[in-house]
């Protein structure tokens, strides 16, 4: 009865159409037989599509991002894991204050945090090095990593840890063996966003990095700022096409799963 | 602890630099505030976040509704539309707008070839392309803080206003918008916060001609080299979106929807 109205309905299919309508354009341009930007006028081609793969620049952000955001998600998990323990744990009186430290870098601007970060490498001698981008990816990862484990934690049952406890397990014991395993699940989700949002990071990694270390975003950025490249239309169609499969799968994994057959 | 000392502190230096270099003093806070090239630079930037803020509510109040209220396989067509953009890089975004709205992009060739515009609009490389681009960005941001309190309002009270004798119009009007503006209110703080500091869409769709602070900041760093500035600007920024978040806090207790 409520949220059937034809025209707000309409309105709403409107904005869903505004938010897909950049990622289906991508979708000609990148199959253009030009060598600039352009529409496929009758001619398609594969071409830039294949320079994605023969180009080694491209290659090797894509490779470069991909360690990167390995590390420092694994980094990021470890970390927004272990502040989520303590305070599970200890439950500090200023328990709020850290989780403000902890959520800093995403509400300050990432370019102040960019310069922040500069800041920092430049004085560990770090900038433009692979160890650099790591620990600025994770720092800026973080908070979102936390808020996951947060929430994680926030469903687990305390009673269990306590039962641990009294059947005689240490600390170590009860944390590696029962808290750990059933946070399974957030610290997977926490990875997960890490993981994503280091492969996409620009703000951070313009600011510190470009001459040696080039990462995939970087690449894009520097192609869109000088000469644009129907490429750029290739590498966002595999992106936008990758990204759809596995979201339109998980929605209709829920979907089956919430209607009774 | 290892966060305060890796962010933090750094911070206390880029601070020091903005009273330092070049020379000590205040000058670089005087040049942002003085009412030259860099106030204008932080005027435009508020009155660009804040129209594409109040838009981007709009928007995302709209998908939310159907999110949250609509049929089931409207439920999930709106998911599906909502988190595809989500998940894609803010860069790919951008572009597929350059292409959109460009002079001689898809856009003007589209209503060129309806007849609709002999000329081609000035659609590229204006705030107009800038505002659409944020727009795009932060939708599906503020669809979830909306969805969040939607979802917690209790149908019984909508059926029962419906028993009552109210029209659904009449329904969403006096019941399900005022419950559902704490949603709003965490939305609209949140985006604005976001589109402050903005860099990545207007430095692209604004093709250096749009430049907002987060951008200026690049160019002061990178560019001429003048970090002193770089680091005043962004320590204004920061303490501009201190005092958004700060005024958002003490108007709304913003704390119940970020917890």
């Amino acid at each position: 009865m409520f949220g059937r109205s034809r025209l707000g309905g309409a309105l709403a299919y409107l904005a869903a159409a505004f938010l897909l309508l950049p990622l289906v354009a991508v979708i000609p341009v990148s199959f253009t037989a030009k060598r600039f930007l352009s529409l496929p006028d009758g001619e398609w081609s594969l071409r830039h599509y294949r320079a994605l793969f023969e180009d080694g620049a491209w290659l090797s952000s894509i490779g470069t991002s991909f360690t990167i955001a390995l590390v420092s998600s694994i980094l990021a998990t470890a970390l927004a894991t272990s502040f989520g323990l303590g305070l599970w744990l200890r439950r500090p009186r200023a328990g709020a204050l850290f989780v403000g430290f902890a959520l800093l870098p995403m509400v300050v601007p990432p370019v102040t945090s960019a310069i922040i970060l500069y800041f920092l490498l430049a004085r560990l001698g770090l900038l433009d090095t692979i160890a650099g981008l790591v620990i600025g990816h994770a720092i800026m990862t973080l908070p979102f990593a936390v808020i996951a484990m947060l929430s994680a934690f926030a469903k687990l049952d305390r009673s269990l840890e306590m039962a641990a406890r009294n059947l005689g397990a240490s600390t170590t014991q009860s944390i590696f063996l029962v808290v750990l395993p059933n946070l399974r699940t957030g610290i997977l989700s926490a990875w997960f966003l890490a993981f994503i949002l280091s492969w996409e990071e620009s703000s951070v990694t313009l600011f510190t990095s470009g001459v040696q270390v080039i990462t995939l975003p970087k690449l894009i950025w520097d192609n869109l700022r000088l000469n644009v490249d129907p490429v750029i239309a290739a590498i966002s169609v595999v992106m936008v096409v990758v990204t759809t499969v596995v979201i339109i799968t998980r929605a209709l994994a829920r979907h089956r799963l919430s209607t009774p057959q | 602890m290892l966060l305060l000392a890796l962010y933090v502190v750094p911070f206390a230096g880029v601070v020091s630099w903005s009273v330092t270099q070049p020379e000590i003093g205040f000058a670089q806070y005087w040049r942002i505030l003085s009412g030259g090239d860099m106030t204008n630079v932080f005027l435009r930037t508020l009155r660009i976040a804040v129209i594409s803020t109040t838009i981007t509510v709009l928007v995302g109040y709209c998908l939310s509704y159907y999110w949250v209220m609509g049929s089931r396989l409207r439920q999930t067509i709106l998911e599906v539309c909502i988190f595809i953009p989500f998940w894609i890089s803010v860069l790919v975004r951008a572009f597929g707008w350059l292409i959109i709205l460009r002079d001689n992009g898809m856009a003007n060739s589209f209503l060129m070839a309806a007849h609709v515009i002999t000329e081609p609009l000035g659609t590229g490389r204006n705030e107009f392309a800038v505002i659409v681009g944020m727009v795009h960005f932060m939708v599906p941001f503020s669809v979830f803080p909306m969805a969040t309190v939607m979802r917690k309002i209790d149908r019984r009270i909508l059926l029962a206003a419906h028993g009552l004798g109210a029209d659904p119009a009449t329904v969403f009007r006096k019941i399900f918008l005022p419950l559902s503006m704490p949603g709003v209110f965490a939305a609209f703080v949140m985006v604005l916060v976001f589109s402050v500091g903005f860099f990545v869409t207007p430095a692209i769709l604004g093709g250096g001609r749009v430049v907002m602070v987060a951008e200026a900041v690049f160019v002061q760093m990178f560019q001429t080299t003048n970090w002193g500035l770089g680091a005043a600007m962004s320590v204004v920024l920061l303490l501009l979106i201190g005092a958004i978040v700060g005024l958002a806090y003490r108007l709304l207790g913003v704390r119940s929807f970020v917890g």
